[in-house]
């Protein structure tokens, strides 16, 4: 399922003295299947096209395309429902939407919310559970009672049930340890291997970016300022500094070796592509 | 809840502004005592200009206290049909069986519209040009003589001044939960009453355990910085009446003093 966005804008409180600008003429696809990086410091406008990537939001001009409903501004709110279910989404700190009195019931309501029966909900709660990696004796707790990176994986799991097409998250490692930071980016990518999920991730995180995506969007001030590959969106370290963006870990090193006379070409993304270039410099063995 | 607009503070520098705030609870308050002096076309004239006045003094555009009346339209036309068609008296125009359209009838009708929408007028003058949080002092201080009777007067603004700053905050969370959860496919405001009273379920146990939590954090912060309220604690904001104070209190009573020899 591809979603198109066709010159959107989006004015927030639209036609009152508060009314701010969210998003100006963004035109881009996000076809089926690929895994989405999304990029931009704070308030550049991402949380605002994630919006409308499930019609939380209609865009003020402009239309966008979900599989095969197009939403513009005189789309009516009802019967967005099949649409949610395609497109879940993963909100920032999404422990917060917890709320039932079982980690079981709580995963279990989107699904029921799309119309699952009592036994296919409780059934796909035990899946979703062992596929975020808790063990099944919390599907009888109360979520309130589990550590914070747990509570976040019950919240990703109550989404995964709803069984989407497309996954939208949004920063979902953010306030984690590193080692729940790479559960949980490895675990995205083994969705988007195996069951062939659309991922679209708001990070900050330029090495998960250069990890897992295969597609990039830039964005700034409510504008889609540059899209690409991430080989091509980190070719330009100064561009990228200049929009306050960081470079991956492997990236800004092999710039500062470059600066010591080291070679690189193309610019390494990963430790393993750093690796494997620097080896023959230094006269080294190959790399495996 | 954008169109909420009692209770929006827009920011200026108007003479209205600038008062202090104790002046302004406190004349909102006699304001709304003596619009009930008014009983002719001639004291809500004079109530009329003088509320035009202060709002012209205040250099808000007019267009805001309108916004505020809009929420209460309809309480206001309900009360003033009942005024119409309950009030006996005078020449009578229509009749009905028992309901009947009397003089004075549309003249109670006519006053008691008039004084709701100044007293809308002047509640929204007092909150769009006084910051909450200067309100909650003005509490405070008006409050304090009720210390004799061990009336935990610093605590209560306290409680009221939290309350106030954690507005935006409760807001913004209430957006992100019901984004959330429409996300997992709820559908806020349709349905019948019941369908609709299980939807907000999910959005206020999320908020009631981030209040909690936020609460315990902020109580945590205090007691880290040894925070006490009380005789010793100095104020950041201290509130001083200036000769305008006095301006606005002559204001007041010459207003108070014309009612009485205009009224009816």
């Amino acid at each position: 399922m591809d979603i198109t966005f066709d010159h959107v804008s989006f004015t927030y409180q639209a036609g009152t003295p508060f009314a701010g600008e969210g998003l100006r003429d963004v035109s881009t696809t996000i076809s089926d299947h690929s895994y989405t990086a999304i990029i931009g410091h704070t308030g550049s406008g991402k949380s605002t096209l994630l919006q409308h990537l499930n019609a939380l939001l209609k865009p003020t001009s402009g239309s966008v395309t979900i599989g095969d409903r197009v939403i513009t501004a005189e789309t009516n709110n009802k019967n967005l429902k099949p649409l949610r279910q395609k497109v879940g989404m993963v909100f920032q700190f999404a422990e917060n939407q917890l709320f039932e009195q079982t980690v079981a019931k709580d995963i279990a309501f989107g699904p029921k919310n799309f119309g699952a029966s009592d036994d296919e909900a409780a059934a796909l709660a035990k899946q979703m559970v062992t596929l975020v990696g808790l063990p099944e004796e919390v599907l009888t707790q109360s979520p309130f009672d589990l550590s914070g990176g747990q509570m976040r994986r019950v919240a990703i799991a109550g989404v995964l049930a709803m069984q989407p097409q497309v996954l939208v998250l949004d920063e979902p490692t953010a306030g984690l340890d590193p080692a729940g930071r790479r559960d949980m980016m490895t675990m995205f990518e083994r969705l988007h291997e195996t069951q062939g999920l659309t991922i679209v991730l708001v990070t900050h995180q330029m090495d998960d970016v250069a990890d897992f995506a295969d597609h990039v969007l830039v964005m700034d001030q409510g504008a889609l300022i540059k899209e690409g590959s991430p080989r091509e969106i980190f070719a330009d370290p100064d561009w990228l500094r200049a929009h306050q963006l960081g470079l991956p870990k492997a990236t800004a090193m092999a710039e500062q070796l470059m600066a010591k006379g080291f070679r690189f070409d193309p610019l390494p993304l990963t430790s393993d592509e750093l690796a494997d270039q620097l080896l023959p410099q230094i006269g080294g063995a190959h790399h495996e | 809840m954008n169109k909420l607009i009692l209770g929006r503070y827009i920011p200026g520098d108007s003479w209205i502004h600038q008062l202090d705030p104790r002046t302004k609870l406190l004349a909102s308050f006699y304001y709304i005592g003596i619009i009930f002096l008014a009983n002719d076309w001639k004291s809500y004239l004079v109530m009329t200009l003088a509320t035009f006045f202060m709002i012209w003094l205040s250099k808000v555009k007019l267009g805001f206290f309108l916004r505020g009346v809009r929420p209460m339209l309809w309480l206001i036309l309900f009360t003033v049909l009942l005024q119409v068609f309950f009030t006996t008296g005078g020449k009578v125009y229509w009749q009905w069986g028992w309901l009947a359209i009397t003089q004075f009838g549309l003249s109670n009708g006519a006053f008691i519209f008039m004084r709701f929408v100044l007293i809308i007028f002047i509640s929204t003058l007092l909150t769009l040009t006084t910051q909450p949080l200067s309100l909650a002092d003005a509490v405070e201080s008006l409050l304090r003589p009720l210390r004799v009777l061990h009336v935990p007067v610093t605590e209560l603004a306290l409680v009221l001044q939290i309350a106030l700053r954690f507005v935006p905050t409760l807001m913004d969370q209430t957006t992100k939960i019901m984004n959330a959860q429409r996300a997992r496919g709820v559908d806020f405001g349709s349905g019948n009453l019941f369908q609709q009273m299980k939807a907000v379920v999910p959005l206020l146990i999320p908020l009631f355990v981030d209040s909690f939590s936020i609460a315990e954090d902020l109580a945590t912060a205090m007691d880290a910085r040894g925070y006490q309220g009380g005789d010793g604690r100095s104020k950041f904001r201290v509130l001083k009446y200036h000769r305008r104070d006095g301006a606005a209190a002559a204001g007041m009573i010459v207003l108070t003093v014309l009612l009485l020899l205009l009224r009816a």
